[in-house]
C-alpha cells in the first residue's frame, strides 16, 4: 500500500512543473498544455485524498474537472488558433496589444 | 361712485360658446398642415373664414344673452384636486360679449386686410397660423369663466405677440424687438401669476378654494382690505406689463418690427386691451381696494400723458401710432381707475375701431410707398390713395374726439368720469384733457405730413405709389363707419349688469367740452406748424433743442432701463459664465478628470501586457495567502 503522502508529493512535483512551465515557456501551446499539467497534478490530489478518506466526493469533483478542462481546451486552442491567424505569431512575448 | 356688486342671476347653459374658440384653432391646423400644400388662395380663403365663423357665432351669442344674465358653456372637468374643481368653462356676459365681438369683428377685418398685405409674403400659411392662433388664445382669455384659462389664454397671446413680431426673424432688429417684447411681459406676467396664487391662498385659508370669477366675486367681501390690495397691484403689474403701461411699456413701440396688420389686431386693438380687461373683470376686487384703484388711475393718467408727448416728435409713422396706442390704454386705466370700468371697456371698444383703422390706414400707405415709414419722405399722398386718405382722417377725428365721432363719446365720458367720481380727482382730469389736446396734434401733425403737401419720396418711389387693393380698403371703410357711429353703441347701460349701479355725471358746460376744445386745439395747432407753415416746427425744435431732443430719445427710458437693468444683468451672466461657470463648474469637472488621468498614467506602468508577468505576482500573491495560513 503506497501512502497518501507519496501521491500528494507527486502531485506538488507536477504543480511545481506546470507552474515553472506557465512562468517561463513563451510558445503559447507549451503554456497551455503545462495549465493541463496543473489541472491534473490537482486531480490526482483529489483521488488519492478521496481513496485515502473514503468518499466519492473527490472522485465526483476530479469528473467535474476534466469536464471543464475539455471545454477550456477547445475553447483555448480555438483563440490560440485565431491569434495566430491575426498575428502570425503565438510568442507570448509577442502578444501584447493589453500592453500601455 | 357707489357701486352695487351685482351677480349676474341668470345663467343659461349653452354649448356652443366652445366654438368659438375651436374654429381659429382648426384654421391654426389647417394653416400648419395643409395651408403651405394648398397655396396662397386656400390659406386666404380658410384663415379669415375660419374668424368669421367665430364672428357669427359670437354674434348669436350676443343675440342670445340673456338680460342681466350670461350664458355658460362647461366644456369638460380640468382639474380636481380635494374641494378645488377647475372646469373649463366659457362664460358671456355682457363683458365678454363685447371683447368677443370685438376681437373676431375687428379680427376678421384684419384677417381680410392681412390677405392683401401679405400678398407678396412667401410664408403666408405660417403668419395666418400664428394669426388664427392669436385669435383663439384672445377668445379664450376673454371667455375663460375662470383665472387659470384666462392665464392660459394671457401667455397664449403673449407666444402670438412675440411669434408675429418677429414674423421677419432673418431681420435680427426685429427677432430681438420680439424677445424685448416676450421678457418685458414675462416680467408683469410674473406680478399677474403673484396676484393669482395671492388670490387662491387667501380665499383657501377661508376654506374657498377656487379660481372661478363668479365664486371669487361671491366670496372677496370676505378679504382683508390689505390683502385685496397686494392681490390688485400684482394683478395690475400684470396688465400693465401687457397694456404697455408705465413702467413696462417700452417692448410696444418696438413691436412696431411685425406686420402692420398684427401691429394692428394684436398692438392696437386687441391683445394690449387685456390688461384693461383683466381689470374690468376683476372690478369688484378693486372695488374693494381703493388705494389700487388710485395707482391704476394715476398710472394711467401719467403713461397717457408721457406717451402723447413722445409721439409729438416721432418721424416713423408706427411708432407714433405705438405711442399713441400706450397714451390711449392709459386713458382705459384712467377710466378703470376712477371707477368709471364701463367707460373704460367703452373706450376699449372705440379705440379698437378708430386705433386698427389708423394702423391700416398706415399699413396702406407702407404698401403703397413700397415698405417707407418714415413720415418725412412721405406727404402728398392724399390724391394718390383717396380711399386710405378719406378712412385715415376719419380715424384722426375720432381719435382726437371730434364730436359725434366715436373717440369724442369715449374719451369724454371717462374725463367726466374723472371729474365726477369720488376716485378721481381735478389733476388727473387736467392731465387727461391736455393730453387730449396732445393727442389731436400729434394725429394731425401725422396727417398733414404723410398726406398733405408736394411728394417727398424719391423719383422712382414716388412714380409708384398707388391705392391698396380691395382687401385692403375694404376693412378701412367698414373700420371708418364703425369710427364714426361706434360712440352711438350704448355700451355702458349694456355692461350695467356687469358693473353695477350705472352713473350718469353731469359736470359743467364748460368742463364737458373743455376736452373737445383741447382737442380743437390741438388740430388748429397743427394746421399752424405743419400746413400754414412748415418751417415753424422745424424753429422750434432749434429753439427748445433740450425738450426736442428729451422727446426724440423717448425720455430716455430705454437707455435708462439699458443702464439699470440690462447692462448690469448681462454684466452679471457674463461674470457667471466667464468665472462661475468656466473657471470653478469647469474647473471642478475638468480637475476630477485630470485627477483620474494622472492617477491612470501612473497606475498603468503596472500593466506590461505580458500574461507570465501577472501569472508570476499571481503565483506570489497565492504563495503569501498560503504562508500566511499555513503559519
Amino acid at each position: 500500500m503506497v501512502p497518501v503522502s507519496y501521491h500528494l508529493i507527486l502531485s506538488g512535483i507536477l504543480f511545481t512543473i506546470g507552474v515553472i512551465g506557465v512562468l517561463l515557456r513563451r510558445n503559447t501551446i507549451i503554456i497551455f498544455m503545462a495549465i493541463e499539467l496543473m489541472l491534473n497534478a490537482v486531480n490526482l490530489s483529489f483521488v488519492a485524498l478521496a481513496h485515502h478518506l473514503g468518499s466519492v466526493d473527490g472522485q465526483l469533483i476530479v469528473l467535474f474537472v476534466m469536464a471543464v478542462a475539455a471545454a477550456e481546451a477547445a475553447v483555448g486552442l480555438a483563440i490560440i488558433l485565431l491569434v495566430f491567424r491575426g498575428r502570425e505569431t503565438i510568442n507570448a512575448d509577442e502578444l501584447n496589444l493589453m500592453r500601455w | 361712485m357707489e357701486q352695487s356688486h351685482v351677480v349676474l342671476q341668470a345663467v343659461h347653459a349653452v354649448s356652443y360658446l366652445r366654438f368659438i374658440v375651436l374654429f381659429p384653432l382648426l384654421g391654426v391646423l389647417f394653416n400648419i398642415f395643409v395651408g403651405p400644400r394648398l397655396g396662397r388662395k386656400a390659406v386666404n380663403l380658410v384663415a379669415p373664414g375660419v374668424v368669421f365663423l367665430s364672428f357669427i357665432f359670437s354674434f348669436a351669442a350676443f343675440l342670445q344673452l340673456p338680460p342681466e344674465g350670461a350664458l355658460v358653456d362647461t366644456v369638460y372637468t380640468w382639474i380636481t384636486a380635494g374641494t378645488l374643481q377647475v372646469e373649463v368653462a366659457l362664460r358671456v356676459d355682457p363683458l365678454s360679449a363685447t371683447m368677443i365681438l370685438i376681437v373676431t369683428g375687428v379680427g376678421f377685418l384684419i384677417h381680410l386686410y392681412s390677405t392683401g398685405y401679405m400678398a407678396h409674403d412667401e410664408d403666408v400659411a405660417r403668419y395666418f397660423a400664428y394669426l388664427n392662433l392669436f385669435t383663439a388664445a384672445m377668445l379664450l382669455l376673454v371667455l375663460g369663466e375662470n383665472l387659470l384659462l384666462l392665464f392660459v389664454g394671457w401667455e397664449g397671446v403673449g407666444l402670438c405677440s412675440y411669434l408675429l413680431i418677429g414674423f421677419w426673424y432673418t431681420d435680427e432688429e426685429k427677432a430681438s424687438a420680439g424677445k424685448k417684447a416676450f421678457i418685458v411681459n414675462r416680467i408683469g406676467d410674473a406680478g399677474f401669476l403673484l396676484g393669482i396664487l395671492l388670490l387662491f391662498w387667501s380665499l383657501g385659508e377661508r376654506g374657498i378654494w377656487t379660481l372661478s370669477f363668479t365664486a371669487i366675486q361671491t366670496h372677496a367681501g370676505s378679504l382683508a382690505v390689505g390683502t385685496v390690495t397686494a392681490i390688485c397691484l400684482l394683478l395690475f403689474v400684470g396688465a400693465t406689463g401687457k397694456s404697455a403701461q408705465i413702467p413696462l411699456y417700452v417692448w410696444l413701440p418696438d413691436a412696431m418690427a411685425g406686420p402692420t396688420p398684427v401691429s394692428a389686431l394684436i398692438h392696437a386693438a386687441t391683445m394690449v386691451t387685456a390688461g384693461v380687461y383683466l381689470i374690468a373683470r376683476l372690478h369688484f376686487l378693486y372695488s374693494l381696494a381703493p388705494a389700487a384703484l388710485t395707482v391704476v388711475a394715476v398710472i394711467g393718467a401719467l403713461t397717457a400723458f408721457f406717451a402723447a408727448t413722445i409721439a409729438l416728435v416721432q418721424t416713423d409713422i408706427k411708432k407714433v401710432l405705438a405711442y399713441s396706442t400706450v397714451s390711449q390704454l392709459g386713458y382705459m386705466f384712467l377710466g378703470l381707475g376712477v371707477g368709471a370700468y364701463s367707460a373704460g371697456v367703452f373706450h376699449l371698444m372705440t379705440h379698437a375701431f378708430f386705433k386698427a383703422l389708423l394702423f391700416l390706414g398706415a399699413g396702406s400707405v407702407i404698401h403703397g410707398m413700397s415698405d417707407e415709414q418714415d413720415i418725412r419722405r412721405m406727404g402728398g399722398l392724399k390724391e394718390k390713395m383717396p380711399v386710405t386718405y378719406g378712412t385715415f382722417v376719419v380715424a384722426c377725428l375720432a381719435i382726437a374726439g371730434f364730436p359725434g365721432l366715436s373717440g369724442f363719446f369715449s374719451k369724454d365720458l371717462i374725463l367726466e368720469e374723472t371729474l365726477a367720481s369720488a376716485h378721481g380727482s381735478v389733476v388727473l382730469w387736467l392731465i387727461g384733457t391736455v393730453t387730449a389736446g396732445v393727442t389731436a396734434f400729434y394725429m394731425f401733425r401725422l396727417l398733414f405730413v404723410a398726406f398733405w403737401g408736394e411728394t417727398r419720396a424719391p423719383h422712382d418711389v414716388a412714380r409708384h405709389v398707388h391705392e391698396s387693393p380691395t382687401s385692403m380698403t375694404i376693412p378701412l371703410v367698414i373700420l371708418a363707419v364703425l369710427s364714426l357711429i361706434g360712440g352711438y353703441f350704448t355700451l355702458v347701460p349694456f355692461l350695467g349688469p356687469v358693473f353695477g349701479g350705472h352713473h350718469a355725471a353731469h359736470g359743467s358746460a364748460l368742463v364737458k367740452y373743455l376736452p373737445t376744445m383741447a382737442g380743437f386745439a390741438g388740430i388748429g395747432l397743427a394746421y399752424q406748424m405743419y400746413v400754414r407753415d412748415p418751417g415753424m416746427a422745424e424753429r422750434l425744435s432749434q429753439q427748445y433743442a433740450s425738450v426736442y431732443e428729451l422727446l426724440l430719445n423717448k425720455y430716455y427710458v430705454d437707455e435708462l432701463y439699458d443702464r439699470l437693468i440690462v447692462r448690469p444683468l448681462v454684466s452679471a451672466s457674463h461674470w457667471l459664465w466667464q468665472v462661475w461657470d468656466t473657471v470653478v463648474i469647469d474647473g471642478t469637472v475638468d480637475g476630477t478628470a485630470q485627477t483620474v488621468e494622472a492617477n491612470g498614467l501612473l497606475l498603468r506602468l503596472w500593466q506590461t501586457g505580458n500574461v507570465q508577468a501577472y501569472a508570476l505576482s499571481f503565483l506570489f500573491g497565492a504563495i503569501v495567502i498560503l504562508g500566511y495560513y499555513l503559519w
